[in-house]
């Protein structure tokens, strides 16, 4: 059924408004890349291209009736994927522009959730466009705009040319702070390549992470960091983080690391942990050694949807590590350290 | 032994019907091919999302992507009836006395006979519309229930209430029922004299297709590796009663029912093409047609129920006729 040859590749959108989405689609319509897209909106808008691939769709989020409060979906994306998956022979991969205050999350788990979008299109990336300047205030009144950040593959830090070099190191280390696994790109104008942006395959388990050194580099460079914001989030002591003023964000990040993994112990605990912290997780990503297996696990997750699999053969000298971050609200990380050591092999 | 005549057609079938005893394939992209002593094409919509028979009237009322919604007559005639903006139509359904409903986003329409058109604003979107057999009344499906209006009067719309996301709404014949199909893999339905809850479980798959036997004694239905036939004979539905599970099949699913307009029995066709005729009293099975190239998408038998008529995913379309 989910053939990944056909499947159509689906980049989502997010940003307030004003912050540069508007631009950045207009210039996926026409800028020259030999690709075609088709483009779900909220309103046409402003959208200065007619393209009869632009397809206007009330947001429209429905709770499954499963009794777990994340199961959401944008039940009209489902109408229009489908409809549009009956004649797929006009464009080669799906834009998906959400409203400024949007939760980025009913949109991805559609494309887990859903039997028929799942098997005909697949979830490429989440890009969300920030405005430099504008964020700082953004954070202050909204918990959105700090989820279309911590959802968000790729970060496209727009406007840099309205904020002084200082904002904008406060900005990006706030984005960081929010998101480490993220890509971050400076623009003006939304001026990115559009390959920073689309068929990224950010949720394809055998590229994921792969492509993606930032994210494990992340670790390294912003452990301390991390820990800063932890102990400043739990409001333990009043600890100033000198280079990023964080007071607004709420959201953050656990990232564990550990050796091989006993997948007897592994497998169980981390869907306990999906199961039990599903709520809290946004993202959820992961290369896992576990011990008598030559090949990589990979894993990703969305709330309470876990996917995983083997990825590819471990090379030659590489380190069987295991590395996992989570990242969502309320996470006790002194737990989750602790009980993902415990999986580890004797 | 039953004998098909393909067509083979470039792109997804949303409906196949008779229209004067004659064969009509309604594609996605908008093209309706007829086999009128050879194989003719005319056009309606700019992508066309949703088709329904007009029964009474002999025509498909066709809506799409061009938020357009047509009429095709049997002879190729194409008549635009209604044009809602640059929306989708993704609903359409047709009622007594040559009335039309149509949806785009939040609102549903209806246009009577006379070209009077009146709206009907809903909070969220509407999902699915069917009239009522009896009366001028039309039910819209919707998140957390389906909500029911009176278009020829003056007053409040009927609120029916049941949470999650429905999609799907169809009345049974005699106007007794009303059934919903949701999002996740169930039906719902509501008895309408008392407002009494059904609920319709056990699915694989989503239902897509669903349609009523003769007299509406029986509501069958796809999603599953057989066609589940519900019994609606007596008062209370089928509430308390297990469904029949007619033409299983192992590796497969069931993609679409077309009850026989005469005979408690059903055409059931699969995500793999086949197609097949079951009778409810012993669960026999013809096999009418193998294995094909798509999913089967709509199914139609011909007045004189010798002929299916059927289209598919892939485009591989054609007839059935089961007498030769």
């Amino acid at each position: 059924m989910s053939d990944a040859q056909t499947q159509i590749p689906v980049t989502v959108l997010t940003g307030y408004l004003g912050a540069g989405k508007t631009t950045l689609l207009n210039r996926i319509l026409s800028e020259n890349h030999g690709r075609r897209y088709a483009v779900i909106v909220n309103e046409f808008g402003e959208i200065g291209i007619d393209n009869d691939l632009i397809v206007e769709s009330d947001e429209e989020i429905y709770e499954m009736n499963n009794g777990c409060v994340c199961c959401t979906v944008r039940g009209d994306l489902i109408r229009v994927v489908e409809g549009l998956m009956r004649r797929p022979g006009r464009f080669d991969a799906i834009v998906v522009e959400t409203t400024g205050l949007a939760d980025p999350v009913p949109v991805a788990q559609t494309f887990f959730m859903d039997d028929d979008v799942r098997s005909k299109t697949k979830l490429d990336a989440v890009v969300a466009l920030v405005d430099a300047k504008h964020l700082p205030l953004r954070l202050k009144d909204s918990k959105e705009a700090e989820d279309q950040i911590a959802f968000a593959d790729v970060v496209v830090l727009n406007k840099t040319d309205l904020v002084t070099p200082e904002e904008l190191e406060k900005v990006e280390a706030t984005i960081r702070a929010i998101n480490p696994a993220a890509r971050i790109h400076r623009t003006e104008r939304a001026g990115v390549a559009l390959r920073e942006v689309l068929d990224r395959g950010a949720f394809d388990l055998s590229r994921a992470l792969e492509n993606d050194p930032q994210f494990l580099e992340a670790h390294d460079h912003d452990h301390d960091h991390d820990h800063d914001h932890h102990d400043h989030d739990g409001h333990d002591h009043h600890h100033h983080d000198h280079t990023s003023d964080i007071h607004d964000v709420t959201v953050k990040s656990v990232s564990l690391r550990g050796g091989e993994m006993d997948p007897k112990k592994f497998f169980p605990w981390i869907e306990k942990v999906t199961q039990m912290e599903g709520p809290n997780i946004l993202r959820l990503k992961g290369i896992i050694a576990l011990k008598g297996d030559d090949e990589r696990y990979v894993l990703q997750g969305v709330h309470m949807i876990l996917e995983g699999d083997h990825q590819r053969a471990w090379k030659d000298g590489e380190k069987h590590e295991s590395r996992l971050v989570f990242i969502g609200r309320d996470l006790d990380e002194e737990r989750l350290r602790k009980s993902f050591e415990a999986c580890q092999a004797a | 032994m039953p004998t098909v005549a393909p067509l083979d057609l470039e792109g997804h079938c949303v409906a196949a019907v008779f229209l004067d005893n004659v064969p009509h394939f309604a594609l996605a992209d908008g093209a309706v091919h007829r086999l009128d002593n050879g194989h003719k094409t005319m056009q309606a919509n700019d992508g066309l999302l949703a088709a329904f028979h007009d029964a009474a009237n002999d025509r498909l009322i066709t809506g799409g992507e061009d938020g357009k919604v047509f009429a095709v007559r049997p002879g190729g005639e194409v008549a635009e009836l209604a044009s809602a903006g640059k929306k989708w139509i993704t609903s359409v359904a047709a009622g007594p006395q040559g009335a039309i409903a149509y949806a785009s986003g939040k609102t549903a329409f209806v246009r009577f006979a006379d070209g009077k058109t009146k709206e009907f604003a809903h909070p969220r979107s509407v999902e699915g519309l069917a009239f009522s057999p009896k009366g001028m009344r039309f039910g819209v499906a919707r998140y957390n229930g389906a909500t029911l209006h009176f278009p020829a009067a003056e007053g409040k719309p009927v609120e029916l209430e049941w949470a999650g996301a429905h999609t799907g709404i169809t009345f049974s014949p005699d106007g007794a029922f009303l059934i919903t199909t949701m999002q996740e893999n169930a039906l719902h339905g509501w008895k309408l004299a008392d407002g009494k809850h059904m609920r319709m479980s056990g699915y694989p798959g989503k239902v897509k297709s669903l349609s009523w036997s003769v007299k509406g004694k029986w509501l069958a239905s796809s999603g599953a590796p057989a066609a589940i036939v519900w019994p609606f004979a007596s008062k209370d539905g089928p509430m308390g009663k297990a469904p029949l599970e007619l033409g299983t099949r192992g590796n497969t699913m069931v993609t679409c029912v077309a009850c026989h307009p005469s005979q408690e029995v059903t055409a059931i066709g699969y995500e793999d093409g086949m197609v097949i005729a079951a009778r409810f009293a012993d669960a026999k099975e013809v096999l009418l047609r193998r294995p094909g190239k798509g999913a089967i998408t709509s199914m139609m038998w011909d007045k004189e129920e010798r002929r299916i008529v059927f289209g598919s995913a892939a485009g591989d379309c054609g007839v059935i006729d089961i007498t030769a």
